[in-house]
């Protein structure tokens, strides 16, 4: 568990590279946007939410804040993650909520310019046109980019009731 | 500049509210003419310190309206029932000029000028838009303090005038050792002030003592300067402004040309800003000594000098000009305790305004204190130590500790509902106008307290329900009058505190609600089926369902179809109930309650499943221990259980909640009898109780969204989270069907 100082996050240079941390979830990898991101913790039980949808694992105490714990395996569409000490859960700020992703585990931090980010391909799969945004290409390894909003439940809007 | 509007504004809210309260005490009988003074104060504070920023349009109107007021202080006008109907235009106007000066906009020429011609009408004499002569008029004996305000409107007059007074001043300054320790130097301060015009210089060397006794670094040299400059004094006091607290420093202006009364006042004025604007370190019980004498003797000279000051002279407005627009809110403070204490005949008290951010912040520190707290507790427990140890009896001490601070916290949180309160007759005034009906708001209990984010949160329900009110429940007068009913209705608002939480009514004495129309209503819209059997209170509450909107026009007041249903939601919101209660021909009451607070909630922390959830404990009536004979199976799932000749649903959280779905034996479990909206009982099935605890509330909206069944969530003595349930929606959504529809819907949606 290490917090990333505002210190350690370097301004991209000429507003076009970007630093973005990868992680793995399923077997494949991930990355998101490393400004987006608050800290990184380890697994610790969720609290569960009655009749959320099933990506939601609960919410777990972040310093004293409820923080919801979204499973990104079963929200991108893999099998559910069994959480075990090496776990990780990336803290991330998206619009004005703070949320914790839980990811198999954080494996690099990425420096790459906008030019190297290619337009997701085509293809069928909900998943990829939903939260993908992008692809990148890493020594042969292949990262998509993850659009963090798209990734939360939907707020509710309609009243219950 | 900014920090001094924001008080000023501040300040203009709290004299608005003083003003409004006035009238409608005037109105409603009350002849004390110090409340007619404290009326008069009231807006001459507000144009005083309009002036000092410029705000001409409020200067002009404020003005107008306290010509008018000091007639009817004088006795020259009688406050009937007309005139206060125009004052108080006058006064909706004036909030508005308030509003506009802060944020911005504009309002609406017609009215201004309506209001104004109306309130001339009165005085009987043209609007006299410059300060002035006519101004200082206004002054009496028992206003000792607004000369130092009502100063400012020529302030504007003056700044413009082609040829600036010469003024004089003495300056005497005296360095402090630290000045000299801070690397500033009298030499430089002096040659700047050199620059500002012609100046002489004498140093005073008296203290300097023997070589022998000599400190190298003390200060022993003070200087007096006389300055003839065509500055102002605050540009003179700039130069000083580095060495501030680090010098002894007067500086008195001493133009020859002034009469000798001005002169003292101009002294007295300037003393009063020394005092108000003296540094902290200087011994602060001193320092208040001295304002207040000195305040005091400015009172007593100011009255003896009244005739000088009403004489117009150029020079005179100029000189009182130079004194700048700081002193206006320290003089004001000075001035606020005597005035609230004449004007209310309490005691003054001594308040202090603190930026919410901070008590925020103590409040949710407070709140980590409680958590750590149980935490602490818990691991004794799991240590084993027996609860007559020293350990022990510490913690009970340090628990009890945490409890006042909370308390102490909430207290600063807690306000009176009477800021809601009192924006409330202006609504209805307006209200009333648009629909044409005549209407009396009598408030109630407007000293009860609940804290602050509950009254902010509480402002547009009640106006939507006051609205409501006279919109739909208040017949026109005519009705009124052929019902053999007051022409005038009868709106009361009032506030009580009622087991540990504060209870709202909103009364009228108008129609009721017509349950055969509001019954049509909602068959006619589809949301509820044609031959649906309802009770009367059933039929009430339909008015709380969406897209439900009695009235036949749609008015701009009520009738948006956004009424009832979203003051039912805010209300939920915040933790709270609404109930009605409505009689025919008689009228309707909507009653609202709601928690204290929204920061701490006392609770029964029980196990459902593998879960711990927290239920507060004002919904809970008794817990009992269900027996297999008194459970009765009620058609499908439902069970009901006996209770002292009744039977109430038995409702299984677990299975509400969608914890387990296997039926349980409830001999096993614990029944918490509860109380929900309008006041059915039901019984919760959980598995055990571990106690009750007061838990701090945390927001689950914030960073996830509502969750059906759930109130809010808290953090336990273990370091985890567990949720608050929510009674009423529990026990609605098992009446419904089950939370798990509400929630597929709400995803649907």
């Amino acid at each position: 568990m290490y917090e990333l100082s505002a210190a350690a996050i370097k301004e991209p240079r000429g507003g076009a590279a970007r630093e973005l941390i990868a992680f793995a979830v399923g077997n494949q990898e991930f990355c998101i946007d490393v400004m987006s991101v608050r800290e990184i913790r380890g697994w610790t039980p969720a609290t569960v939410l009655p009749h959320s949808q099933p990506f939601v694992r609960g919410v777990i105490n972040l310093r004293g804040a409820v923080l919801p714990i979204m499973d990104l395996a079963v929200r991108l569409g893999f099998p559910p993650t069994e959480p075990k000490g090496r776990h990780v859960i990336i803290v991330a700020q998206v619009g004005s909520q703070v949320v914790g992703l839980l990811v198999d585990a954080v494996s690099d931090i990425l420096t790459v310019t906008d030019a190297e980010i290619l337009p997701p391909p085509d293809v069928a799969s909900e998943m990829a046109k939903r939260f993908v945004s992008g692809l990148l290409a890493q020594d042969g390894r292949m990262v998509s980019l993850l659009s963090v909003d798209q990734v939360l439940p939907e707020r509710e809007r309609s009243e219950v009731q | 500049m900014d920090a001094l509007r924001q008080i000023f504004f501040q300040e203009c809210e709290e004299q608005l509210a003083e003003l409004e309260t006035g009238l409608l005490e005037i109105q409603s009988g009350g002849s004390d003419p110090e409340i007619v003074n404290a009326v008069f104060r009231a807006v001459h504070s507000i144009k005083g310190g309009a002036g000092a920023f410029a705000l001409e349009d409020l200067v002009r109107f404020a003005h107008v309206f306290e010509t008018v007021l000091d007639e009817v202080r004088k006795g020259k006008l009688a406050a009937s029932e007309h005139v206060l109907a125009i004052m108080l235009r006058a006064a909706d106007v004036l909030a508005d000029l308030v509003r506009v000066a802060r944020d911005g906009g504009s309002v609406d020429d017609a009215r201004i000028g309506t209001a104004t011609d109306e309130l001339a009408s009165l005085s009987g004499a043209p609007a006299a838009a410059h300060g002035g002569a006519s101004e200082t008029e206004a002054e009496e004996e028992d206003f000792a303090f607004t000369p130092v305000a009502v100063a400012f409107p020529a302030f504007d007059e003056v700044a413009t005038e082609p040829e600036p007074a010469v003024n004089e001043f003495t300056i005497t300054f005296k360095p402090h050792a630290s000045l000299y320790s801070s690397a500033n130097e009298p030499v430089v301060l002096l040659r700047e002030l050199e620059r500002l015009g012609e100046m002489s210089v004498a140093c005073d060397v008296t203290e300097v003592p023997l070589l022998t006794d000599l400190d190298a670094e003390g200060s022993y040299l003070a200087w007096t300067i006389t300055l003839k400059t065509t500055h102002c004094e605050d540009d003179v006091r700039g130069i000083f402004e580095f060495v501030d607290g680090d010098c002894d420093l007067t500086i008195e202006g001493t133009a020859g040309v002034s009469a000798a009364g001005e002169d003292e006042i101009e002294a007295l004025l300037r003393r009063i800003r020394e005092e108000a604007e003296a540094p902290v370190e200087d011994a602060a019980s001193e320092t208040i000594a001295v304002e207040t004498a000195v305040i005091e003797a400015a009172a007593d000279e100011f009255s003896s000098t009244d005739e000088a000051v009403a004489a117009p002279a150029p020079v005179h407005d100029a000189k009182l000009a130079i004194v700048p627009a700081e002193p206006l809110p320290a003089a004001q403070k000075a001035e606020a305790p005597k005035a609230d204490k004449a004007a209310s005949g309490e005691a003054a008290q001594q308040t202090i305004r603190v930026d919410l951010d901070r008590v925020d912040r103590l409040m949710n520190l407070v709140g980590e204190l409680v958590i750590n707290q149980a935490m602490l507790s818990q691991r004794l427990a799991e240590a084993g130590l027996s609860r007559s140890s020293d350990f022990a009896t510490g913690l009970d001490e340090f628990e009890q500790l945490t409890r006042d601070i909370q308390e102490g916290v909430m207290a600063i949180r807690a306000q009176p509902v009477k800021s809601v309160f009192q924006r409330m007759p202006r609504l209805v005034r307006e209200v009333a106008a648009a629909t044409g009906k005549k209407v009396r708001l009598v408030t109630e209990g407007e000293g009860t307290e609940v804290d602050k984010t509950v009254i902010e949160r509480l402002a547009d329900p009640l106006t939507h329900m006051i609205r409501n009110a006279i919109d739909h429940g208040l017949e026109k007068p005519e009705v009124r009058a052929a019902n053999g009913k007051r022409e005038e209705g009868l709106v009361r608002l009032s506030a009580t505190h009622r087991s540990g939480r504060i209870v709202i009514d909103i009364a009228d004495d108008g129609a009721g609600i017509n349950r055969p129309r509001v019954r049509a209503i909602a068959e006619d819209k589809g949301l509820i089926p044609a031959n649906a059997q309802l009770t009367d209170e059933e039929i009430d509450n339909l008015i709380f369902l969406p897209g439900f909107s009695t009235a036949s026009t749609i008015s701009d007041i009520s009738g948006r179809g956004v009424g009832m249903d979203v003051v039912k939601r805010s209300i939920q919101a915040l933790g709270g109930r609404v109930s009605i209660s409505s009689r025919p021909g008689e009228g309707s009451t909507f009653t609202l309650s709601l928690p204290l607070t929204l920061a701490v909630l006392y609770g029964m922390v029980v196990t459902v499943g593998d879960q711990t959830l927290v239920v507060p404990l004002t919904s809970i009536i008794e817990t009992l221990k269900p027996k297999p004979g008194d459970v009765h199976g009620f058609g499908g799932d439902s069970r009901v259980i006996a209770l002292r000749n009744n039977f109430v649903p038995l409702i299984d959280v677990g299975r509400e909640l969608g914890y387990r779905t296997q039926i349980v034996d409830p001999g096993a479990g614990v029944a918490l009898l509860v109380e929900s909206d309008g006041g059915a009982q039901s019984a919760l099935l959980v598995d055990a109780i571990q106690g009750q605890r007061q838990v701090v509330i945390k927001s689950l909206e914030e960073n996830y969204g509502r969750v059906p069944g759930i109130a809010a969530a808290t953090i336990l003595g273990d370091g985890r989270v567990a949720l608050i349930l929510d009674v009423d929606a529990v026990v609605a959504g098992a009446r419904n069907g089950g939370l798990a529809s509400d929630n597929l819907l709400a995803l649907a949606g």
